[in-house]
């Protein structure tokens, strides 16, 4: 391997842009910046929600003032200054939209540069699409086919307003409001995201889909997710993200709850590409998200299958509440840092009921001067008995100035449960490079050959559209960062 | 975090009541170094406390809640009266380890035995004696091997231990015999004993050290023994540690490693019995080509908790660490296990491994496993794994339909699980005692023979010191 070739292709990787960073002019309403109990009256009285609505903010607000916020992750950064982001940012809207030649054409370009045409959604294979700009959900296309099937798939402040039983009833059932600093922060300012609730016994027939996106200045993003699968129910969900280029540091506190009944199954697949910084580490996004998905009911499957190539910073562990017997919870993760990007980033299994089964496929990849630690928790409760879980994180290591690492916890009370965990950290092997570089694929293809077979085991769990564009992003975010 | 402000907990106070109406005494009489650690100590205590469950490092563990038990914490040293030989006895057949003793946390020797120097220059004896002898060791390193501000038991060991055992061996001197420590509590009131340990291996010396922690009744106590030891230039050292103290005890064993470039560390810990134990071992390599192979077992049952922490930090490039523990939890005995492999930018070229394998024998035993890596370098392999399960069902039945009873066929299956730790022991005689002990253990009767230590069966029966390994 030539220092010349090296510095080259590493001057590609450093200068490879970040597609999405453009900006968007698009007419907003915000809220002034700063939290205070005016803020959340302010935000509940835009989206006109109702008491118990506001109440149940307020008093996460007030819980939250007395929280610190958690230093356990391998992660730094400047103390966050809550009193100086906008709250609430939404495009203005002029009247109530009826139809998509109604949307801000600004707008719409926006999602055609994403990629996520609104339009052209509808003729392709069958996504069901809700848009999240900034705070507010623009746009959920292909209601017609979910009506029929009684699915209900809407931006959550609709759900609020159009189905408030299913939302009082569910909301903050599995991520309590006083699980963690950033949820209970989410809980009281939670601007907006989607809903989605599949009735008994009915199996989605598209892919549901949410794109959010961060579009004004010194805002931050705080939505809500609410995934309901009841009995027998089936939904495969995606979920995307970018943000403009931006110098100073956005924050984005996600909280996603998704619940399984009987025989039910939810698939969540995320793609997060947001903003990660400049190759200097200046700028980027926060991404402090709870996620967790509670298997209530028996014979119930939760599979998370995340690809994280953006952010700044992650601070996120997607976990699955197997209760009911027999239930099933998957992770299965690909994790990317380049340059200054930090992620601290795994799952958390906690076993309740008989025969409740596991498993966790992470790998990170390291490169540039990114941290990049697997923390993942397996708890076996007294009752989970035969529970089983098997977990492999492996590391991949590119260039000597990086760190992963690896945090896993295991707990077990129970002498029937058999719990596996295995991990390896290594570089890319050389005879492997070798071995390409020998049959004629010069080293960035042999490098894209090898860490896509590496991330493999991941890539095949997600959906076909959503594994092209993962594919994608690990060469563009990995191209030729091994010397 | 100052603590200042808070409320101490019953122990806190005593132990920082205790240095502060004894001041002049503990530092009065020491090297200068050792009374500046001393204070350093103490202020560490005072303003920290000891650890809470707040402090992620004892989050699971059962000691922060038993600060408010009251131990004493001073008795005036043993009076000698019998040889050592005489009072115990520890034969391992076929092994032959020279025999130092330690009293209810006072070095157990004549007068003129305090401190001795064979004829390699081998130095062995009390480390109050040895602090104004090897003044230029103490400077080098006595404190500066531990973090004694890791947490309020370091400290509070640091600012009052009363005595402890130090070794020298010299240049190219390879210990023939091993040297065995044997640490006896004998009290009928419970009793906190801070003792502290310097061993050091000059350039391409051996030394092998058994560490062995006894009870000999079932009064309460509290055990808080810090460890330094310096490995020099191609030394090698091999430490045993045996722990079979009775259930109302608890053992907190921190050991200090730092290794040179080129020298050989292997470590065998054998918790036998305990009611809390939590050994700490901190292993520094900071000399490339330093080999560090870390070995485990632990057998508890009833009530105790078994705590094994293990840093490896990988400072340079070429070492190699390797990590084995494996348990058996049976009856409502928990168990904790971190595993912490840290490894350098720049240290090049490491491999590390650890794993840990725990079986659980009944529904109330449990375990949390803790096995981290941290690693700045790419040119690496590290790997670890962990494990939690229970006698495979299958090997269980083969053996059965082959005649062998179930019970024998899981003493035997229990047996071979560990045995992959114990077989790691490379002097024959112990590794036969070893796993005679784990048998007798597993068997349940380590416990209740009359000539254990622990006189179980007759608690009321006069201390005789008859500890003879051979025989229980």
């Amino acid at each position: 391997m030539s220092e010349s070739k090296n510095e080259n292709i590493l001057d590609q990787v450093t200068n490879e842009e970040y597609k999405y960073g453009f900006y968007s002019d698009i007419e907003m309403d915000m809220a002034p910046k700063g939290l205070t109990e005016e803020t959340i009256r302010f935000i509940s009285a835009k989206k006109n929600e109702p008491d118990w609505l506001l109440e149940f903010r307020l008093k996460a607000f007030r819980y939250w003032q007395k929280m610190e916020e958690p230093d356990w992750a391998l992660i730094s950064h400047p103390p966050i200054d809550y009193q100086d982001i906008i709250y609430y940012a939404a495009p203005k809207k002029k009247k109530e939209l009826e139809s998509l030649d109604e949307v801000d054409p600004e707008l719409l370009d926006t999602f055609n540069k994403l990629g996520i045409s609104l339009e052209e959604q509808k003729m392709l294979a069958g996504v069901a699409v809700d848009a999240v700009i900034d705070s507010v959900s623009v746009k959920t296309t292909f209601q017609d086919t979910l009506a029929k099937h009684d699915i209900i798939f809407c931006s959550f402040s609709e759900a609020v307003q159009n189905h408030p039983d299913l939302v009082k009833k569910y909301l903050a059932s599995v991520v309590p409001v006083t699980d963690n600093y950033f949820a209970a922060l989410n809980s009281a300012v939670f601007s907006d995201g989607s809903f989605c609730y599949i009735p008994k016994g009915v199996r989605c027939p598209i892919e549901l889909s949410t794109y959010f996106r961060i579009n004004a200045a010194n805002t931050g993003q705080f939505e809500r997710t609410l995934l309901i699968a009841d009995e027998g129910g089936y939904v495969s969900y995606l979920e995307g993200c970018t943000a403009p280029m931006r110098d100073e540091n956005q924050l984005h506190a996600a909280v996603v709850e998704i619940i399984t009944m009987d025989d039910a199954e939810v698939k969540y697949s995320t793609v997060q590409n947001w903003y990660p910084g400049n190759k200097e580490g200046k700028g980027g996004i926060y991404n402090f998200v709870t996620k967790r998905g509670l298997c209530k009911g028996k014979n119930s499957k939760i599979s998370w299958t995340q690809v994280e190539t953006g952010s700044a910073i992650t601070w996120k562990y997607p976990s699955c509440v197997l209760h009911g017997d027999n239930s099933v919870g998957e992770f299965y993760s690909v994790a990317v840092t380049n340059n200054y990007q930090q992620a601290d980033t795994g799952s958390k299994m906690i076993h309740q009921g008989k025969n409740t089964k596991s498993t966790i496929i992470s790998k990170g990849i390291s490169a540039g001067k990114s941290n990049n630690s697997y923390r993942g928790m397996v708890r076996i409760g007294r009752k989970a008995e035969n529970a089983r879980n098997f977990s492999q994180c492996d590391s991949l290591l590119l260039g000597d100035q990086c760190g992963a690492h690896t945090f896993p916890y295991i707990k077990s009370a129970n002498e029937t449960a058999v719990v596996e965990h295995e991990a390896t950290t290594s570089k890319i092997s050389e005879e492997q490079l070798f071995y390409c570089q020998q049959r004629g694929i010069d080293m960035e293809k042999a490098i894209g050959l090898i860490v896509n077979g590496y991330a493999k085991e991941v890539l095949n769990k997600l959906p076909m559209e959503f594994a092209m564009e993962a594919q994608k992003l690990l060469a563009i975010t990995l191209e030729g960062s091994v010397g | 975090m100052q603590k200042s402000d808070t409320i101490y907990k019953l122990l806190e106070t005593s132990l920082i009541n205790e240095f502060e109406q004894k001041q002049v005494a503990l530092t009065g009489s020491c090297h200068p170094v050792v009374s500046r650690s001393r204070i350093n100590g103490f202020e560490f205590l005072k303003d920290n406390g000891l650890p809470d469950r707040k402090n992620e490092k004892w989050k699971n563990s059962p000691f922060p809640g038993q600060y408010e038990e009251e131990y004493l914490l001073d008795i005036p040293p043993v009076f000698y009266d019998k040889a050592a030989e005489e009072i115990f006895r520890c034969e391992i057949h076929g092994f032959w380890a020279d025999t130092y003793s330690m009293l209810n946390g006072w070095y157990y020797s004549t007068k003129e035995n305090q401190l001795i120097t064979t004829g390699d220059g081998v130095v062995v004896g009390s480390i109050l004696k040895a602090q104004h002898q090897y003044p230029e060791l103490f400077e080098k390193h006595f404190g500066n091997i531990a973090n004694t501000e890791q947490d309020g038991f370091t400290a509070a060991n640091t600012a009052l231990f009363k005595d402890g055992m130090f070794i020298y061996v010299p240049d190219g001197v390879e210990v023939k015999n091993a040297v065995q420590l044997i640490k006896l509590i004998n009290l009928q009131e419970p009793l906190m004993v801070n003792s502290r340990n310097l061993i050091i291996l000059g350039k391409s010396s051996r030394l092998t050290f058994l560490h062995c922690d006894d009870s000999v009744n079932h009064t309460p106590g509290f055990i808080n023994t810090l460890t330094e030891v310096y490995m020099d230039e191609n030394s090698s050292f091999e430490l045993y540690k045996l722990q079979n103290i009775n259930d109302n005890t608890s053992l907190i064993n921190n050991t200090f490693i730092h290794q040179e470039r080129d020298s050989r560390l292997k470590v065998n810990i054998l918790s036998l019995n305990g009611g809390k134990i939590r050994n700490e071992l901190h292993v520094n390599l900071m000399g490339q080509g330093a080999d560090a192979d870390i070995n485990g077992v632990y057998l508890v049952d009833k009530q105790q908790h078994i705590d094994n922490q293990v840093y490896i930090n990988h400072a340079v490039p070429n070492c190699h660490s390797n990590e084995l523990f494996k348990g058996v939890l049976d009856e409502e005995a928990s168990g904790i296990f971190n595993g912490y492999i840290y490894v350098a930018r720049d240290a090049q070229k490491t491999n590390a491994f650890q794993r840990n394998n725990n079986i659980l024998m009944t529904p109330k035993a449990t375990i949390d496993t803790m096995p981290f890596l941290e690693i700045y370098a790419d040119d690496v392999k590290c790997s670890h794994g962990a494990t939690v399960g229970q006698l495979d069902d299958e090997a269980l039945f083969y053996m059965m339909q082959r005649g062998i009873g179930r019970e024998d066929a899981r003493l035997l299956l229990m047996f071979a699980f560990l045995a992959e730790v114990t077989s790691k022991v490379s002097i024959e005689p112990l590794r036969i005692s070893y796993e005679d002990m784990i048998k007798r253990r597993l068997r349940g009767e380590l416990s209740i023979c009359d000539k254990c230590v622990l006189h179980c069966s007759e608690p009321d029966k006069p201390i005789e010191f008859d500890i003879d390994l051979s025989k229980i």
